[in-house]
Formats: structure tokens, C-alpha cells, sequence
């Protein structure tokens, strides 16, 4: 068994073990023994990655695998895993919020194991996603990542949960339905020469397709992953799926599974066709420039605070979609820094936001007031977040923004400029909505007297609250090491990208 | 100059940032005692510190063939954006940033040790410190900045401990909106600096304060040709970046938060709100000088013009506020407009670089006799338990001490001479007189305001009729009465200071002559403003009542400051909430997700008239399939006879 | 070949077997009346079998076997039909073909 195909297996092996279990507390510390062993498989990764690159090692994908799966007739699918820096990064990701994302949902009583059984699947599927470098093995964990999305919601959610699973899945099926036919396409132009099509794509990346087959699928692709990736106007599943999540699912959700949109975006879409991307890339910077404006804009009108939060997830992913557009080193750096750094955040407020809620019993930032008074650890932990999300020095998404930023404003063109300048104005108007629902819910009088008597977070509240906010402050403080993987192994791709467009 | 010396200095932000850390996290587990003793000894030291880096950089190292050089200690990557450009982290000194690194540990330990009498006893007194901490600490590593990145990183850091010591009583509703429209008014200018920084950064391909300020031009001859609407690349690139500078520093029409940032403690008023945060953005123009002088002189004039009407525009309100806190407010955004102006008339090099000498010579007086002002105000305030005018009068009797410093640092705001603002004001107006007369006048004006409603706030205050007070006003404890009076010197002193021979804009120091044609009209107007305000105000009368009711559209429109909170509430909630925000939540809601859920509904509402042909019928179904077929039959025959 | 009877008499008497089948089939509401209908399709299209058979191949047996395999089949759908008639009429106490129509949509 190589490594990377573990990462699979944990997951699998863990869902076996809750499967033959009865008592919640069981069921609960299992899940979290399976999540700690997966976080440290993905720690070790990073060593062992990084130990590679430093004795010299600089092969694209390291640690890979290739096994043929499927291959008759015209298919050839195979089961090729291998990672480099983006995908390292990523795993390193997906392995905290799980891991925290466990700690969040430590109160969930109802069907507790059906409920981590769904989790783990779904867990499951973003790691083979991050880990495949087969087209079609990436889509299958797409999907399997994807499902368990609808019974998560509809079962453990809250409010019209039912209404809102629905429209998730449908609209992320119809996504992967055009998503599939980008793939297929992709996958019948592999081989312009003639020889043997192939799903893998690092080797199609070598190759230049046909440009007519990339102007008809590019758009098929980018906006199948872009639906996930909150892309206007096909962002509305994500508030209304955030909202009736339970915590661990928006967690989750919202920090690693949306990323599945803005990797496959920029590695598959625009890196693998870049002629049509760079040809069509102002209709999509265009919709990423409303995306990031008109979700800030939202969400300083909310009153729910996950509305807020899911809002302001719609922003900031624009900027992924938009830095993934924009066509230098930099920039595409700063798309990856800003998918781990908006991951770390939103999954910090998304479990915070549930242990308020857990105890207030209302997410209407209205109803509530002066909870910084009644529950220190939770309101200084919201504020942290919140001057996080707004891009403050010294957490991770100011690494990610400037990035971008500065990489998008390398660009000549004054079309890019304009619209880098109303992007970065997205940075005050985030600042106008972390601040009045900070303002109103944690501070001035409390206007509850009930919620006077409210408990502060608990042990495993704390574990899931710290673990993130260390690592969004470590990568704040501490960046370098982390742009310097991703930028550097951005290079051959950005190389082989730029020889074709430019 | 990358150098080996200086390199204790760099322990002055870290050892901050340490008692930040310690403080910051140990939460209620430190005593109140060991959590002001900490943070008060780091910043003490650094205090230490930085008086000797000022010695060494002054007289022992700083000065290499007649020049005061620059060195840079420290400078690491920080964050890498591409082969060629990276933001680094390290420490600059050169004369303006050692000036700084005085003024701000020094205003900052004697805040330090004032805190301890004026919050003994509150609620969170250790989140008190952290956040004086943390503020010190951003403060000190944007005034060592040696890129305009980390000087971003560092404002943006100082931005935020502002919020947090503003918002300092979160419980009081007006505090939480005074710290969020603090931190959102500075944000929103800041956004303008990131654009500006990022112009900059495009042309030149670099951070670097060294490589940006090259008075050779290099970095200004990059932007050569290049223009945006008819204005060039470098003039937008700089007045983008003062639009930062102007929002940190209360600049007109940016002012609106400073007056409602007088929620925050009274120590941390002195400490942010008038000596330290509030003249960044002079120091942000002053750091890139060279390029507005060399490159842009039109970004200067505007430097310039924001200053002058500020400082007017501030001190016509200052007269008729009755908060004494705000009285001083709109006094420090009128001597900041006084430090702008004096930049924008300011030319490079000789006795051409006055103004930027006295701006900076000013900068440092204010620090000393505005901190001075608002620690004797929170004395006060401590006493009183308000901080409306009206509820004082006749303090002198009670408060000796406070007293005192406070006429010492009225005199030196007022420019008396000998005391130390007389000194730089009278540059400033030389400056301005030898460039621009229109803004010498406004200049000589402002300061004839500025000596009346100085006098005015003095002799209500601690002259005029007792109050009834509820408890006898006693004169604070030593804690608070020692940084007074250490102030006090400092204001009555400072003026000395040979600035023209240390701080000057091309590190060559030139011969300043006293200008008698100034200093004679500068002393008068200052001794008629005085003089009516002791008419007015020292003995109870009704003269101030009747001039205000003579005049009583000029005196309503100072009262409610021009009414500018009213235009930028318009402006927030009219245009921001109700015709964007709502509109596209509204949008969102209706027109987006509902062209979504209307697919889902026509495709319901289709499959609901689809599904009544499966009726369940089976004879109905056999009808069809008997009639489908006799159809498919007949076509067929028809088909294959033809 | 049997004297005095055309093809076409075959055919004509199969052909009015056949639509008397599809008109019960189409018409009558009793189940097992529906059933016997079906019994009448089955039994024309035998014929055909047959005769064709007769006519055309005369030497070869398919159309015989074919239509004995019509007979066997339709033995066993009478069955498991009536079966499923007994168990509606146990449901519905009825077997009007219009009312068993709860399993629609």
C-alpha cells in the first residue's frame, strides 16, 4: 500500500470501525482517534514532502502511484494518485478541519454514528480528490464527496433543512453533470497527435489541445467547478446550504469542499487549457469581481450570522476564482494561499458560530448583545476570527489577499487593473460587516437575561477553536515557507501555461 | 546601509510585542500589579533604548561626511511574491524615524505609568495593558518600517489596537460605535493606500523606502510617460497613498472618527489619539518625501492644501465644543493640518527643507504638549467625573499640580514664546510665508484661534465660577502627577532642540535664522486670541453668551461641526445600507435564488401536468398503445406504398 | 390443404377474433373478462401461426411449435393473472380494471 492511497483507507477503516459500534462516546472517540491519525498522516506528508524537495527531488508529483483501473475499449481510466506543494498544502488543510470538525460536532447525540459514518465519507472523497492526478478518479471522489452533502444537511440540519439539501445537490449535481462533459472532452482531446488518450493530467498538460475543443470546454469546466466554488450567479446553494448545516458539515463544507471548486478551476480548467481561458477569461473576472463586491455587499444586510458568514465565503472565494483568472505566478500563488487561508477561517467562525449557537439558540445577531461579558473564550475567539476574515497582519488571509493583490496588479492591461482596484475594495466593505455583527452580538449591554448564565466553551470547544487559530496565526506570522512550496511548484505548470499564451 | 550597529534597537518592538504575549495570554491568572509592572518595565526600557540609539544615531555614528546617513540594522523576508519582489521585515534608522521611536516610547511609558492611578480599579485593567502593549508594539514597527509594505502591515496592526482600546468599555454602546467607525472610516482610507502602494510597486518593482526615496529619481524616473486620466501615474500613485495617510490622520473630510474616538480611556486618547497613531500619516509623507518633492509636486499642493483647510476647518470647531475631550480632538486634527502644511510648502534640501524640519520639529513638540493636554484633561476627569466643560470651573484651587502643566502646555499649543510649540510653529509659518502666502495667512489665523479656544478650555476649566461638585475634587495620585510633570518640561523645553541641524529631508543640515518678521505677527495674534478668551471666559460673564447669540448661524454650524457626522451618516446608512446593501441582499434573495428555485418550480409545475397521463387507467394505457400502433401500422403502409 | 376453405377465410375469422379481442380488452371493465379478451388476441395470432405455416411451409413444424408455445405461455399468464385478479379482489373487494389505480404517480 503506498502512502497517498492511505489517506484513502483511514477514512474507509475508521467508517468500518463506527459501523460495528453502539455507544455514542465510543462512536465519538473513534471518529476522533481516525481524524487525529489522518492529521498526522498529512503533517507527515508535509515533512516528508518537504524533505524531498530538499534533497533535490523535483519530480511534479511525488510519492505517485499509477494502477490501471479501466481499460477497454475507449476508456483508459486508471487510479493515479501523487502529490506536489498545492496538494500537500491542501491535505494539510482538509486534515485540520476534519480534525477540528470532529472536536465541533462532539455534542451531536442524535444518531451520532450514522452522522460520523456520512462525515467520513464525505471526508473520504476530499482526500482522494486532492490526492488523484487521473481525471476520472478525481471526478468519482468529487461525486463521493458531494453526496453525503445531502443527507448531512437533510438529517443533522436546522431550520427548512430539507428545502436547502435539495437545492445544494441538485445544483451541484448539475454542475458535475457539465463538469463530466468537460472532463470527457478534455479526456477525447488528450491526444492531438494521435497515441493513446488519457485521463492524467500531468500528461495533458504537456500536450496543447485542439482550440476549438478548448473554447467548447472550457467554459463546461470551469463553470462546473466554479459552481462549487461559489462562482455568481451559481453561488446561492451556499448560503441557504451553510445556514441549515450543522457545524461540522459547514465546516467542512465551506472549508474544504469549496476548495474542490477552486483547485479544479485553476489546475484543470485554466491550466490545462489555457488558450481558451486566457481568451474568455474577462466574462469570468467579471463575474468574480461581482461575486467578491455583491457577497460583501449581502452580507452587510444579513441578520443571521451564518448568513453572514456564508455571504462573506461567497466574497472570498470569488478571489480565488478571480486570482485563478489572472494569469501570473503571484496571483495563482495567492489563489492557493487564499483557498487554505479562507479555509482555516471560515471553518474557525462556522464552529464558533455553532457553539453559540448551541447555547443562545438563536443565530439572529439582534436577539443577542454583550455575549463578549458571558462567555470570554468564545467572543475573543469570534473577534480573532473576524479580524482574520478581514485581511488584519498576522493571520493567514492578509498573506493571501496582498498575494493576490500584488499578483493580479502585475498585469498590464488596464481591464485587469480596474478590476483588481474594485476587488480590493471588497477588503473595507468585509471590514463593515465582521464589525456590526461583532458589535451588535458580542458587545455593548446584554439584552438577555437569560444568556447571562450562559457556559463558556468547553474543553473539546477549545480544542477545535485553538488548533485553528493557531494555524491561521502560525501561517500569518510565518508565511514564507508556505508561499515558497506553492510558488515553487506553481513554476513548471505556470511555465508549460504561459508558453502557450503568451 | 546594512550595518552592524544599532542592533540593541531592535529589541525596543520585540520586547513590547513579548509583554503583548505575556500579558495578552495569561489573562485573569496575572495580578493587575505584575500585569502594569510588566508592560510598564518593557516599554521603560525600550524608552531607555531608544534615548540611546537617538545618542548614537545623533552624535556618535549617525553623522558620515556631513551627512546623516541611513542604516538598516535588520531586514529579513518576510513574505515573497515573486522573484523580484518580496516584502521584507527590518528596522530603518535615519533621523526621523529615531525622532519617532523618542516620541513614541516616551509618550508611551508615561502613559504607562499615568494608567495606573486612572485605571485602578475598572474591569479588564490587564486588557488594558495588553492592548497598550500591542499598540506600542505596532506603533514602534511602523516607525522603523524599511518598506512601504511593512509599514502597511504595521498601520494596519495600529489600526486595529486603536479599534480595541476605543472599544475599550464594550459594553458602552457608544464606545462600540466609536471604535467601529474608527476602524472602518481608516479602513476604507486605507484601501486607497493598499491602491497606491500597489501603483507604486508596479512601476518602481519594489517596497523599499531606500530604493523609493533615492534622490537620484531612479525610482521616480520609472514612471516616466505613464498617466491615467490625463494625471500622472506617479502623482495618482502618491495622492493615493496620502488618502491613507490622511485617514490615520484625521484629515479632512477622513476626520469624522477622531472626535468620537474620544470614548476610548483618556490615557489612551493622549497616547494614540494625539502623540503617536495620529501623525503617521505625517510621517508616511514624510518618509516618502523625496518622491512628492522630486516626483509630484501637484500630490504636494494637495498634501498641502488638506493640511491648511484642516487646520482651520478644526479649529473653527474647536471653539464652541463644551466636551473637553473633544475640544482637544479637534485641536490635535488642527496641528496635524499645521505638520501637513507645513510638509506641502516644504521644498528638498537647505533652507528650502524648512518646512519639512519644522513639520517634523512640530510633530515632536505636539506629542509632548498635546499627551501633556490630554493627560491633565484625564486628570481632571478622574476628579470630576465628566468631561463637559460646564460641569468645572475654579479647579485651579483644587488641583495645583494639574494646573500648572496644563498652562504650561496652553502656552506651548498657543506658540508663547519660549515654550517649546512657539518654536516650530514659527518655522512652520516661515516655511509657509517663504512659499505660499495664502497659507501662511491661514496658517497665522489658525494660530490666533487656536490661543483663544486654548484659554478659553484653560479658564473655564480652572477659572470662572465653583460648581457644585458631589465630592471634592482632590488633585490625582503620583502616578498620574509624575508624567505630568515630566511632560510639562518636556513642553517647556523641547523647543530647544536644534532640529535644523539633525532632522532635515536630505540628511544635510542647514542654518535656520530666527524670523522676527514671523514671530512678531505669529505672538501677537497668539496674545489677542489669548486676551479675548481671558475677557471672555476668566471671570463669570455673559460676553461669550452674547457674542455667540450675535452670530448665531456661525456659532450653530461650529457647534455641530459643520455638520459633517450628519453628511457621513447620510452617506453610511442612507447610500451604503439602504441602496446598496439591502438592494442586493434584497436582489440576492428575490432575483438570483429565485430564478434558481423558478427552475425548480417550472420543472415541478411541468412534471405535475406530465404525470396525469399515468392515470392508472390500464385500458386508457391499452387504448393508446393500440391506437400508437395503428398509427405506426398505417404510416408504415403509407411508407412503403408509395 | 383443407378443400372449400381459402387462406383468406382463416384469416378473416382471425382477424375478427383478433379486434373482438382488443375491443373486450379496450372495453369491458371485468378483469377476468379482460383476461379472456387477451385469451382471444393470443388465440387469432395462433391461428395465423398456423395457417401460415400450413400454406406457405408445409414441410416444416415452427409455426405449429410457436403456437404451441403461445398456448403454454398464455396458460401460465392466465395464472399468475387470476392470481393477481383473486389477490385485487382481496384488496379492493372488487375487480373493476377503473378502480385499481391506488399504485399510480
Amino acid at each position: 500500500m503506498d502512502r497517498l492511497s492511505l489517506l484513502i483507507v483511514i477514512p474507509v477503516l475508521t467508517i468500518v470501525v463506527i459501523g460495528f459500534m453502539h455507544d455514542y462516546k465510543k462512536v465519538r472517540l473513534t471518529a476522533a482517534i481516525g481524524a487525529g491519525i489522518q492529521l498526522l498522516q498529512t503533517i507527515w506528508l508535509m515533512f516528508s514532502y518537504l524533505g524531498e524537495r530538499r534533497s533535490g527531488n523535483t519530480e511534479e508529483m511525488l510519492f505517485g502511484k499509477d494502477v490501471v483501473w479501466y481499460d477497454h475499449g475507449i476508456l483508459n481510466i486508471h487510479y493515479a494518485v501523487g502529490v506536489d506543494g498545492l496538494s500537500t498544502a491542501l491535505l494539510l488543510l482538509t486534515g485540520i478541519i476534519v480534525f477540528a470538525g470532529v472536536f465541533a460536532s462532539w455534542e451531536i447525540t442524535n444518531k451520532t454514528k450514522e452522522f460520523f459514518i456520512t462525515l467520513f465519507l464525505l471526508a473520504t472523497g476530499v482526500f482522494g480528490f486532492f490526492i488523484s492526478i487521473d481525471l476520472f478518479t478525481l471526478f468519482v471522489f468529487y461525486e463521493v464527496a458531494v453526496i453525503p452533502m445531502y443527507l448531512l444537511i437533510g438529517i443533522w440540519g436546522t431550520g427548512p433543512k430539507e428545502y436547502s439539501a435539495m437545492k445544494l445537490t441538485l445544483m451541484l449535481m448539475g454542475a458535475s453533470a457539465l463538469l463530466l462533459v468537460g472532463i470527457l472532452g478534455i479526456y477525447f482531446n488528450s491526444a492531438p497527435d494521435g497515441g493513446e488518450l488519457t485521463f492524467n493530467f500531468i500528461q495533458i498538460s504537456n500536450v496543447v489541445m485542439d482550440h476549438g475543443a478548448q473554447r467548447f470546454f472550457f467554459p463546461l469546466t470551469f463553470i462546473g467547478f466554479g459552481v462549487l466554488g461559489a462562482l455568481y450567479p451559481f453561488h446561492t446553494w451556499s448560503p441557504d446550504g451553510h445556514a441549515s448545516a450543522p457545524t461540522a458539515v459547514s465546516m467542512l463544507h465551506a472549508g474544504v469542499l469549496m476548495k474542490l471548486g477552486g483547485y479544479g478551476a485553476l489546475r484543470i480548467a485554466v491550466m490545462l487549457m489555457p488558450e481558451a481561458a486566457s481568451e474568455m477569461a474577462w466574462i469570468f473576472i467579471i463575474l468574480a469581481v461581482i461575486g467578491s463586491v455583491y457577497g460583501a455587499y449581502s452580507a452587510v444586510a444579513q441578520k443571521d450570522l451564518k448568513y453572514i458568514n456564508a455571504y462573506s465565503s461567497v466574497s472570498h472565494l470569488a478571489l480565488i476564482l478571480f486570482a485563478a483568472l489572472m494569469f501570473t505566478q503571484t496571483a495563482h500563488t495567492g489563489a492557493v494561499l487564499q483557498m487554505i487561508s479562507h479555509g482555516l477561517i471560515t471553518a474557525l467562525f462556522f464552529a464558533l458560530i455553532g457553539m453559540i449557537y448551541s447555547r443562545t439558540h438563536t443565530r439572529n445577531i439582534h436577539e443577542m448583545g454583550g455575549l463578549l461579558k458571558v462567555m470570554p473564550v468564545l467572543g475573543v475567539s469570534y473577534l480573532i476570527a473576524g479580524f482574520a476574515s478581514l485581511g488584519l497582519p498576522g493571520f493567514s488571509a492578509f498573506i493571501a489577499e496582498m498575494t493576490i493583490f500584488v499578483g493580479a496588479f502585475e498585469n498590464h492591461d488596464l481591464f485587469t487593473r480596474v478590476s483588481t482596484v474594485l476587488v480590493v475594495s471588497s477588503i473595507v466593505i468585509t471590514a463593515v460587516y465582521i464589525l456590526r455583527a461583532a458589535g451588535i452580538m458580542l458587545m455593548g449591554t446584554i439584552n438577555n437575561k437569560e444568556f447571562e448564565l450562559l457556559p463558556d466553551a468547553r474543553w473539546y470547544d477549545k480544542v477545535a477553536v485553538f488548533l485553528l487559530i493557531a494555524v491561521i496565526a502560525g501561517i500569518g506570522i510565518f508565511p514564507n515557507w508556505l508561499v515558497e512550496i506553492i510558488y515553487t511548484d506553481l513554476g513548471p505548470m505556470f511555465e508549460r501555461m504561459s508558453s502557450q499564451i503568451f | 546601509m546594512v550595518t552592524e550597529l544599532f542592533q540593541y534597537t531592535i529589541w525596543i518592538p520585540v520586547l513590547v510585542f513579548l509583554s503583548f504575549l505575556i500579558v495578552g495570554l495569561s489573562g485573569d491568572k496575572l495580578s493587575n500589579q505584575a500585569a502594569g509592572l510588566i508592560s510598564t518595565s518593557t516599554i521603560s526600557i525600550g524608552m531607555v533604548l531608544s534615548y540611546y540609539t537617538a545618542y548614537e544615531y545623533f552624535f556618535v555614528h549617525g553623522l558620515v561626511n556631513g551627512i546623516y546617513e541611513t542604516f538598516i540594522p535588520v531586514n529579513f523576508e518576510w513574505l515573497r511574491f515573486s522573484e523580484t519582489l518580496s516584502i521584507n521585515m527590518g528596522m530603518y534608522i535615519d533621523g526621523i524615524s529615531v525622532m519617532m521611536l523618542v516620541v513614541v516610547t516616551t509618550i508611551s511609558t508615561m502613559v504607562h505609568i499615568y494608567s495606573f492611578g486612572y485605571m485602578k480599579g475598572e474591569v479588564g485593567f490587564n486588557r488594558f495593558y495588553s492592548f497598550l502593549s500591542l499598540f506600542s508594539f505596532s506603533m514602534l514597527g511602523l516607525v522603523i518600517a524599511t518598506n512601504i509594505f511593512q509599514m502597511y502591515v504595521f498601520w494596519e496592526l495600529v489600526g486595529v489596537s486603536s479599534f480595541l482600546l476605543i472599544g475599550y468599555y464594550y459594553f458602552k454602546p457608544s464606545a462600540v460605535a466609536a471604535s467601529k467607525k474608527a476602524f472602518i472610516v481608516t479602513r476604507f482610507a486605507d484601501f486607497f493606500f493598499l491602491v497606491g502602494i500597489l501603483t507604486l510597486s508596479y512601476y518602481t518593482g519594489t517596497f523599499d523606502f531606500i530604493e523609493l526615496t533615492d534622490p537620484s529619481g531612479a525610482a521616480i524616473g520609472s514612471f516616466a510617460g505613464a498617466s491615467f486620466l490625463g494625471i500622472g501615474a506617479l502623482t495618482w500613485a502618491l495622492t493615493l497613498i496620502f488618502i491613507g495617510g490622511a485617514g490615520k490622520s484625521a484629515m479632512f473630510p477622513l476626520h469624522i472618527w477622531l472626535p468620537d474616538a474620544m470614548e476610548g480611556p483618556t490615557p489612551v486618547s493622549a497616547l494614540i489619539h494625539a502623540a503617536t497613531m495620529v501623525v503617521a500619516g505625517v510621517y508616511l509623507v514624510a518618509r516618502l518625501f523625496v518622491m512628492f518633492v522630486l516626483g509630484s509636486p501637484e500630490a504636494l499642493e494637495i498634501v498641502m492644501w488638506v493640511g491648511a483647510f484642516s487646520a482651520l476647518f478644526a479649529a473653527l470647531i474647536a471653539i464652541t465644543q463644551t466636551d473637553i475631550k473633544r475640544v482637544l480632538a479637534f485641536s490635535t486634527m488642527s496641528q496635524i493640518g499645521y505638520m501637513m502644511l507645513a510638509l506641502g510648502v516644504s521644498g528638498y534640501g537647505g533652507e528650502e527643507g524648512l518646512g519639512f524640519t519644522a513639520s517634523m520639529f512640530h510633530l515632536f513638540t505636539h506629542a509632548m504638549f498635546k499627551a501633556l493636554l490630554f493627560l491633565g484633561a484625564g486628570a481632571i476627569i478622574h476628579a470630576v467625573h465628566s468631561n463637559e466643560m460646564t460641569d468645572m470651573g475654579n479647579l485651579r484651587k483644587y488641583m495645583p499640580i494639574t494646573h500648572i502643566t496644563f498652562l504650561v502646555a496652553a502656552l506651548a499649543i498657543s506658540g508663547i514664546p519660549v515654550f517649546s510649540g512657539f518654536f516650530s510653529k514659527d518655522e512652520i509659518l516661515a516655511a509657509a510665508y517663504a512659499s505660499n502666502k495664502m497659507v501662511f495667512f491661514i496658517g497665522w489665523a489658525v494660530a490666533g484661534i487656536t490661543a483663544f479656544y486654548m484659554f478659553r478650555l484653560y479658564y473655564t476649566i480652572f477659572w470662572g465660577e465653583e460648581r457644585e461638585y458631589t465630592h471634592t475634587p482632590h488633585e490625582a495620585g503620583k502616578s498620574m502627577t509624575y508624567p505630568l510633570l515630566f511632560l510639562a518640561f518636556m513642553a517647556a523645553v523641547s523647543g530647544f532642540i536644534p532640529f535644523n541641524e539633525l532632522v532635515t529631508a536630505d540628511g544635510l543640515d542647514f542654518h535656520a535664522h530666527f524670523h522676527w518678521n514671523i514671530a512678531i505677527p505669529s505672538v501677537a495674534i497668539a496674545a489677542i486670541g489669548i486676551w479675548v478668551a481671558t475677557i471672555m471666559y476668566k471671570n463669570p460673564s455673559k460676553t461669550a453668551d452674547e457674542v455667540s447669540a450675535k452670530i448665531p448661524i456661525l456659532y450653530r454650524w461650529s457647534h455641530h461641526k459643520f455638520y459633517m457626522d450628519e453628511v457621513w451618516m447620510f452617506l453610511t446608512h442612507k447610500i451604503i445600507f439602504k441602496l446598496i446593501a439591502w438592494p442586493t441582499a434584497w436582489f440576492d434573495k428575490k432575483v438570483v435564488d429565485g430564478s434558481f428555485d423558478g427552475i425548480a418550480w417550472v420543472t415541478n409545475k411541468v412534471s405535475d401536468k406530465i404525470k396525469g397521463l399515468q392515470s392508472g387507467q390500464l385500458q386508457q394505457y391499452a387504448a393508446t398503445m393500440v391506437m400508437g400502433l395503428l398509427g405506426f401500422v398505417l404510416v408504415l403502409l403509407y411508407w412503403m406504398t408509395k | 390443404m383443407i378443400e372449400g376453405i381459402g387462406v383468406n377465410d382463416f384469416l378473416v375469422v382471425s382477424t375478427i377474433m383478433f379486434f373482438v379481442g382488443v375491443y373486450g380488452f379496450l372495453v369491458r371493465k371485468n378483469l377476468i373478462t379482460m383476461l379472456m379478451s387477451v385469451e382471444l388476441i393470443l388465440n387469432a395470432a395462433n391461428i395465423n401461426f398456423v395457417v401460415f405455416n400450413k400454406y406457405l411451409f408445409p414441410d416444416m413444424l415452427q409455426g405449429y411449435m410457436f403456437s404451441l408455445f403461445v398456448i403454454g405461455i398464455a396458460a401460465a399468464e392466465a395464472a399468475v393473472a387470476i392470481a393477481i385478479i383473486l389477490n385485487v379482489y382481496r384488496n379492493l373487494k372488487d375487480i373493476d380494471v377503473e378502480h385499481v389505480s391506488s399504485m399510480k404517480y
